[in-house]
């Protein structure tokens, strides 16, 4: 190239208001209050009186153009040509008036979209990028979620559901997905596979020691290389190591499982914020549908759908049912892999005799 | 060109929910340009064959726009003699406007540049809020990125950096908000855009706007600086609404969901059927106001409470952030320039004292909330604690000084 790079301009975050509804640029702060008249559909009304109708559709969340553009003819045929989305991939029409609610959700669901996802339902999986991307991955998280969602997809389209169910998958124990009311996350479960040829050259060992939650990386000579060794016994199997240094490869056909936790919640509502508990574990990672983990989503979803009340989330049903509940109920079985023995683990240990019976 | 075979992948393109696969293969078969049919179909063979071993075959690198340090998330892949057309698929992580809002003609005039730079694939949002555009080779970053900057939009952080920023949807369209999320995003993010770019810091750092304590935006649990809306004075309880929903709900419904389900026990329903709100022992957890939402509101008298730490497993596991700020108003322009000055004050502290990849959240179980709030000379509060200490294991020998301290901060206030 002949010509100067061209310097960047540090504009950072782009103005929201220049995109926004009118009706919205206009009532801004100035909303009373809003209704649900029917899944997928807002109502929000301000206090001077204007109204706004919102429709959320969930996508594939990786989009292509075409359907990018899809979404967009839609959005100005049928709606007023702007948009929002959600935390979890959901795109969200705003319209002005009640009339153009029925035949943007006929758009929609005409081109394959799915309506749906607000209040008490099964909003769509919130996941993460997975083989298709990711330099880490242990599964697919399209997949799973797509494999998923095409069996819950009435809970989305319906308010089956005593709360809203936030569900997330992670392709590794990063879990970059983060918490869910369900969280359908990789969990390994043998060491990493070393090659010693290559650790010495593309790792920087220092920092592969000092990335050890638990401390079992050490540096070593190994056939006469610099490269690293994992006491087997300490490991922990978690993989942390394999970000820093990919010779450590810690992803496994076989040994690579699901796991399943249950009541993450991040909502302020009722009781404070609450972090995933483990359910289920040693799922196998089957690709293309992974039917062995939807069966148990759907399983512990039915339980809950039947056994908690209005208003409940997973996380205050279960505190209010107890754990042993929670195991009868839903037929998984409790291991000594649910008992916690990270920092802070006698915490969750019951020191009472709060026990049900 | 030869299209590679992709049994298992078709697979997920039955059922009745979007497909990805489907979306992929549009633009291998039907897209005018060349070059995308054949990135998208190496890309295809390569997440095929992904699928039948059970492996990801992606690996990092370095790649940047002149001037950056940060945006691109590199991805060559280890299996480019098998699938060459795809061997470098980097992403190009874009800060998205304030509160996720767009116009269709934003997105289109998004979706014309990227054909023509890159793979055609992109995500409305990563994890962490950035809009991905997935697939193009190191040439083409540079010069997506050149003319995408030029109508506005921004490469967003990675790597041991300030991270890309989300806010909810907030007092655009929500009647809980209690902050102006645009404006604060904005102006806090955009402080640290040189902190976004270049990446120099222990590990990253996310700020994270949600305008009530429902916390949509994940905040306390997500982010190292979740700022959430709140209101210090009473709730407003419109009665005649209220009688609506005892009406139309019947009462026993609004004991079991309404008053019972109260934390703490602060309401009641009166005998002439109004509401009672014991106010000062309410929490603001947003409970009630989410079942009734025509009859409660916030108050008048809004603000932000700020919490601080809160980060992911890697690598002591998952801290929710703690409380460091109960109350921040932000009225005044001075309010919003102490926000930003804050939150300098917290990443400089940590940029001194942190450890390599240890997130902010990190340094605080190693040396304690009581000295990081010295470092970034916060007063201690009551709030910022479930309970006091339980141990009675620790030096205390400042004791009359540090009492002092109290007594004479609750004499200025």
């Amino acid at each position: 190239m002949s010509d100067a790079p061209r310097p960047p301009i540090e504009s950072g975050v782009p103005d929201g208001f220049q995109f926004m509804h009118p009706v919205m640029r206009k009532n801004y702060g100035n909303w009373a209050y809003h209704e649900d008249p029917q899944p997928g559909v807002l109502k929000h009304v301000a206090h001077g009186g204007d109204v706004i109708y919102t429709v959320k559709c969930a996508t594939q969340r990786i989009l292509d153009v075409f359907t990018l553009r899809k979404l967009c003819d839609i959005g100005d045929e049928f709606a007023d040509g702007h948009v929002h989305f959600t935390l979890r991939s959901n795109l969200e029409y705003m319209v002005a008036k009640e009339e153009q609610v029925q035949p943007l959700i006929d758009a929609l669901e005409g081109a394959g979209f799915v309506v749906g996802g607000t209040r008490n339902s099964v909003t769509s999986l919130s996941h993460t990028q997975g083989w298709l991307h990711c330099d880490i991955p242990g599964t697919d998280a399209s997949g799973v979620v797509k494999s998923m969602m095409d069996e819950l997809i009435g809970e989305f389209k319906n308010w089956n559901m005593p709360n809203r169910v936030h569900m997330t998958t992670s392709c590794c124990q990063i879990n970059c997905g983060g918490q869910g009311d369900i969280a359908i996350n990789v969990q390994h479960t043998k060491p990493p596979k070393i090659n010693h040829d290559l650790v010495g050259n593309v790792c920087e060992r220092p920092s592969v020691v000092a990335r050890c939650p638990v401390a079992a990386i050490r540096p070593a000579m190994v056939d006469g290389k610099p490269s690293l060794e994992v006491d087997e016994k300490k490991c922990i199997c978690c993989g942390a190591c394999f970000p820093p240094c990919p010779p450590m490869q810690i992803n496994d056909a076989e040994h690579s499982k699901l796991a399943v936790w249950v009541g993450g919640n991040h909502s302020n509502a009722r009781s404070k914020p609450t972090f995933q508990k483990l359910v289920a574990a040693g799922i196998p990672n089957n690709p293309p549908r992974w039917p062995e983990a939807t069966a148990i989503v759907k399983k512990i979803l039915k339980t809950y759908k039947n056994d908690a009340k209005d208003w409940e989330r997973i996380n205050d049903w279960i505190e209010r049912i107890g754990w042993p509940r929670f195991f009868e109920l839903t037929e998984l079985p409790f291991t000594k892999f649910h008992i916690d023995n990270w920092r802070g683990a006698r915490n969750s240990l019951n020191a009472s005799t709060h026990i049900r019976f | 060109m030869a299209k590679y075979d992709t049994p298992m992948l078709d697979e997920l393109e039955n059922g009745p929910w979007p497909s990805f696969i489907s979306g992929i293969k549009r633009l291998r078969d039907d897209h005018p340009d060349e070059r995308i049919n054949a990135v998208t179909n190496s890309l295809l063979g390569q997440l095929e064959h992904s699928y039948e071993t059970r492996k990801g075959y992606w690996k990092g690198g370095t790649v940047s726009v002149f001037g950056y340090g940060a945006g691109i998330i590199p991805r060559f892949s280890e299996v480019a003699d098998a699938f060459p057309e795809s061997k470098e698929f980097h992403t190009l992580r874009i800060q998205p406007p304030a509160g996720n809002h767009y116009s269709t003609s934003s997105l289109r005039k998004l979706a014309d540049s990227w054909e023509k730079h890159g793979s055609g694939l992109v995500t409305f949002h990563g994890q962490t809020g950035n809009i991905m555009f997935i697939g193009a080779d190191t040439e083409h970053t540079q010069t997506f990125f050149d003319e995408i900057n030029d109508f506005g939009w921004d490469l967003g952080g990675a790597g041991p950096d300030v991270r890309t920023t989300i806010s909810c949807v907030g007092a655009a369209r929500c009647e809980q908000s209690c902050l102006d999320e645009q404006k604060i995003h904005r102006v806090v993010t955009n402080n640290f855009q040189d902190d976004v770019h270049r990446p120099a810091l222990p590990y990253k750092f996310k700020f994270k706007i949600s305008g009530c304590g429902n916390d949509c935006q994940n905040a306390i649990e997500r982010s190292d600086f979740a700022i959430i809306g709140t209101w210090r004075d009473d709730m407003k309880v419109d009665q005649e609404a209220f009688k609506g929903y005892l009406d139309t709900k019947g009462r026993q419904y609004i004991i079991d969901n309404v008053t019972s389900r109260c934390p703490t026990q602060a309401l009641n329903i009166n005998d002439d059927d109004t509401l009672a709100v014991d106010n000062r022992n309410c929490v603001r957890c947003m409970h009630c106001l989410n079942v009734m939402p025509k009859a409660l509101s916030p108050g008048d008298d809004k603000g932000a409470a700020i919490a601080m730490g809160g980060k992911r497993t890697l690598k002591i596991g998952d801290l929710m952030g703690t409380v460091v700020v109960p109350f921040k108003a932000l009225n005044s322009e001075d309010d919003y320039e102490e926000l930003v000055e804050l939150a300098e004050e917290v990443i400089d502290f940590w940029a001194e004292n942190g450890l390599e990849h240890e997130r902010c959240g990190e340094m605080i179980e190693r040396i304690g909330l009581a000295n990081f709030l010295e470092g970034i000379d916060i007063p201690v509060d009551p709030n910022m604690v479930n309970n006091p200490r339980q141990s009675s294991y620790v030096r205390m020998d400042t004791w009359d000084e540090e009492a002092e301290k109290w007594f004479e901060r609750k004499a200025e206030a």
